[in-house]
């Protein structure tokens, strides 16, 4: 058989495992497999690019290969599910620069060879390059941002989106000027410095808290960016992968933001924080009413149904595994404990569900907001462990509030609520939750851990 | 480039939609981990980029496209089955509670 002909069968494959890969996500008993799948389809994708005629000499590929496997060991292996965030920022990062260094080479090579580029192809590679080099250093500033060597608060200065604006304005003069002329390569690699420096731009102003929205838009840009490459080279699996990367990043990028209760043009241009406009409600004259280890541990005990809210306090504490002692024990007296989670509870889209899973936390316990907010009527106590904004009911009720409108989890509504927090610090919003003064709410004060470990201990003993 | 590459792209995008939609929130983490090793299909130009003799500076970006493509594949499957391996249930699933 004709070599040509093995490589297109083998992207066929490809192009239909890591659909079917995908579909196994859907139900967490067959994900697993799934990604079997997937990741035999890659194999025949490498394979099937292996024996093409154009490769010639297998060298430089073996450096490449080899490298590269020893660098994705690590990053699949150590990396701890806290830091998953970073992670996998840092590796948008590098598939971004792949498809990028791939386009340059294409233009460059095209360029020299002296046979001309046509619009459609140039414009496929400009478009490649464009998205991927903003991608890389836009990926590289999120992956610092959540690695906490760059600052997490927004990096703001006056006239910022005006700036960024004549940027955007410029590359996409330069984006025609090099698809009318692809001789242009002044244009064409100015292009790419400028691609880079909007990438650095536009995710510095962003804070620390809005990162997973910028992670899940990155996913996006890196999944266009390859199918973009798909196009320029003419391959289709590239464009299929590409595309459902680019369709995955997009629905978690709006899923966030919809839990956050911000448009798009607001994470990008908003800079969350700086300017709580009308006046929310204030705390004055309102009380607190803090409470035992010894008393919450008796109402753990004696509670039929509880729901866990688990914020990202909890990560921050490490508190996963005593959570899940502590639910343990409930239900070894009988109670029934499920956990609500918040799609922003963590630091990235579905982040909590895996720190608790890791705690072996059942994840039939698992619910997400909508399957359990009608439930807290009926539930006995609320247990909130370093949540703040998610369970403040000012999102229903307080039209003033910054965060009005925001899906939260209706934690006010159970029987009785225990609030685990470390003091009465405002939310990364900086506003007050009336949850903490509310009428059936208790605090208990402390680290998180530190108080579970107390619980754990009353519970036991009671 | 032709015609037809946008049909298969936006047909993709399509299908990509309509299952992503479907991955419940509980493996959204799992989820960008597993576009991310996919994305690392980007071999498929860096490979021929490095492998074509084209030209040095092809050669080079070509190399280090490779390295960095092949890492999300590794990386990204082996982090993806990680996580996956954690989810359990409590009860079979047959046998509601």
């Amino acid at each position: 058989m004709n070599r040509e002909v093995v490589s297109q069968l083998a992207y066929l494959a490809a192009s239909i495992l890591f659909i079917f890969g995908l579909r196994g996500l859907t139900k967490p008993d067959k994900a697993r497999r799934g990604m079997m799948l997937a990741a035999i389809g890659m194999l025949i994708a490498i394979i099937g690019t292996l024996v093409k005629a154009e490769i010639i000499s297998y060298g430089w590929i073996l450096v490449g290969l080899v490298l590269g496997s020893l660098i994705g060991y690590p990053l699949g292996v150590w990396v701890p599910m806290t830091a998953m965030p970073q992670r996998i920022a840092f590796s948008h990062m590098f598939g971004a620069l792949a498809a990028t260094l791939v386009g340059v080479s294409e233009y460059y090579t095209d360029l020299t060879a002296g046979h001309g580029i046509g619009v459609a192809k140039m414009s496929a590679l400009a478009f490649e390059v464009l998205f991927g080099a903003l991608t890389v250093t836009g990926s590289f500033v999120a992956f610092g941002k959540l690695a906490e060597f760059l600052p997490g608060r927004p990096v703001t200065y006056r006239g910022q989106n005006a700036v960024n604006l004549v940027l955007a304005a410029i590359a996409v003069v330069l984006f025609v000027v090099v698809v009318l002329n692809p001789e242009a390569s002044v244009a064409f690699y100015a292009m790419l410095v400028l691609a880079t420096v909007i990438g650095l731009f536009l995710v510095l102003p962003i804070g620390g808290a809005d990162m997973p929205v910028v992670i899940s838009l990155m996913n996006s840009y890196a999944g266009l960016a390859a199918s973009a490459t798909g196009f320029a080279i003419g391959n289709d699996v590239l464009i299929i992968a590409g595309a459902l990367d680019g369709a995955s990043g997009f629905i978690l990028s709006i899923v966030m933001s919809k839990a956050m209760n911000r448009s798009f043009s607001n994470i990008l241009f908003g800079a969350f924080g700086s300017a709580p406009s009308v006046a929310a409600r204030s705390a004055e004259g309102l009380t607190v009413a803090s409470i035992t280890a010894e008393d919450a541990a008796l109402q753990l005990a004696y509670a039929h149904s509880v729901i866990v809210i688990p914020g990202y306090g909890l990560a921050v504490a490490q508190a996963q595994h005593q959570i899940r002692e502590l639910a343990d024990l409930i239900e070894k007296n009988g109670g029934e404990v499920r956990y609500a989670i918040h799609p922003v509870a963590g630091r990235m889209p579905g982040h909590m569900n895996v720190l608790l899973a890791e705690a072996n936390v059942p994840y039939d316990r698992l619910y997400e907001m909508e399957e359990i907010n009608s439930r807290f009527e009926e539930t006995d106590l609320a247990l909130v462990i370093g949540a703040n904004d998610v369970v403040n009911p000012a999102a229903r009720n307080d039209p003033g509030s910054p965060i009005y409108g925001m899906p939260i989890l209706n934690a006010d509504r159970a029987r009785r609520v225990i609030v685990l927090k470390r003091g009465m610090s405002p939310g990364f919003a900086g506003i007050e939750n009336e949850l903490f003064y509310a009428e059936n709410t208790s605090m208990l004060f402390g680290d998180a851990k530190a108080s579970l470990q107390k619980l754990i201990a009353e519970v036991k003993a009671s | 480039m032709s015609f037809s590459d946008l049909y298969v792209f936006v047909l993709a995008a399509f299908v990509g939609y309509q299952i992503i939609t479907r991955v419940p929130a509980l493996l959204h983490t799992p989820l960008m981990a597993a576009t991310n090793a996919i994305s690392g299909i980007s071999l498929v130009g860096s490979l021929v980029a490095a492998g074509s003799d084209r030209n040095t500076l092809s050669t080079v970006l070509g190399v280090i496209a490779v390295t960095a493509a092949m890492a999300n594949v590794v990386g990204g499957f082996l982090i993806t089955d990680r996580m996956l391996s954690m989810f359990k249930r409590a009860t079979p699933v047959n046998k509601p509670n």
